[in-house]
């Protein structure tokens, strides 16, 4: 598999089970088919960040992007999540899509990760992680966390209007970032709470780049 | 679980430990699963590894491999050796069986593959 174009990894991406029963307090919001794969095919095909590495998945889920990296030939795409349903709806959908022996998951807390991965143990993070509506500084405290285990990049998405001080936390941590793609995140009406049948919210991809690393 | 990640984790989220590595593990179920060997990862995974806690951990669940207690200097030469080390790291997976904590004998569990180290509100550091 020289170069999976972006149609086929997405639709190899499709039909990924999806949570029942979302919780909202953290913000189990899948992230689709269409922008797991995007995110992976420019982390691969644009700067060689997935294949033959080692990459971690914060706050997983239905382990999309796991699968999606394992798929691009990353030698091991280690998933993390603190709630049991989501592991276990990661390691189904890994067998599923036959990646199982690229894919490990971890039950442990996203937001003091620190304190049970060792530091700088991966070289790629990528992430969809809760915007922070539910728990303020949530999407921060995922980014200084996948900061810490980074050696060479980090993907996430972050929603478009908090954009500069995402930026911004970056930059006082010496970490240079770029917006690589601006996506409209559909969010489907996954809630009681959301009175529409779907959401639409402009998000931010950035690429946030470990010092030293080429930029 | 594989060998490889057991290398990356600690209990030091727990309250009152210090250092919290390595973990103890005791394996009931221990399955050896398929991987492509590639050279230049496991180089340049070597270097990022705690070596004696990978051996000590092989041997705890009856995969020692013959891998030597110390490192040897020229290992970059020695294909049998990185493959062995290839096969510890990356084939050879605790399906079921804990995780101790070497401080304070707190047990983590491993089930279908997964360590579970979630805490209760009253243990977090």
């Amino acid at each position: 598999m020289a170069t999976m174009k972006l149609k086929k990894l997405q639709y190899e991406l499709e039909d990924i089970e999806t949570f029942e029963n979302p919780k909202i307090e953290l913000e189990q919001y899948t992230t689709s088919s269409h922008i797991a794969a995007c995110i992976l095919h420019t982390a691969q095909f644009v700067y060689d960040d997935i294949k033959d590495k080692m990459v971690a998945d914060l706050g997983c889920g239905s382990g999309v992007l796991c699968i999606g990296a394992a798929l691009l030939n990353a030698k091991l795409c280690t998933g993390f999540d603190i709630d049991p349903s989501a592991i276990k709806l990661s390691v189904e959908n890994a067998a599923d899509r036959n990646v199982s022996e690229r894919c490990e998951f971890v039950l442990c807390d996203v937001k003091t990760i620190y304190t049970s991965i060792k530091s700088k143990s991966f070289d790629t993070v990528i992430m969809n992680p809760p915007f922070g509506t539910r728990l303020k500084g949530a999407d921060l405290i995922f980014l200084k966390m996948a900061l810490n285990l980074a050696t060479k990049a980090v993907y996430s998405l972050h929603k478009t209007s908090t954009r500069k001080y995402v930026m911004d936390t970056a930059k006082r941590m010496g970490v240079y970032s770029k917006v690589i793609a601006e996506l409209r995140f559909d969010l489907p009406a996954s809630y009681k709470f959301h009175k529409k049948d779907s959401l639409d919210v402009q998000v931010d991809l950035i690429r946030f780049v470990l010092p030293g690393e080429e930029q | 679980m594989k060998l490889l990640t057991h290398n990356l984790l600690s209990s030091k989220c727990l309250k009152g430990v210090k250092v919290g590595y390595p973990l103890r593990i005791v394996a009931k179920d221990v399955k050896i699963s398929e991987s492509e060997y590639n050279m230049e990862f496991v180089l340049k995974m070597i270097p990022k590894l705690d070596w004696k806690v990978l051996v000590n951990a092989a041997e705890q669940i009856g995969h020692g491999n013959n891998l030597p207690i110390e490192l040897i200097e020229d290992y970059e030469d020695d294909e049998e050796l990185l493959k062995k080390i290839h096969h510890v790291l990356m084939e050879v997976e605790v399906i079921n069986g804990e995780l101790i904590c070497p401080e304070t004998q707190r047990i983590f569990p491993i089930s279908a593959g997964i360590p579970n180290l979630l805490l209760n509100e009253d243990e977090v550091s």
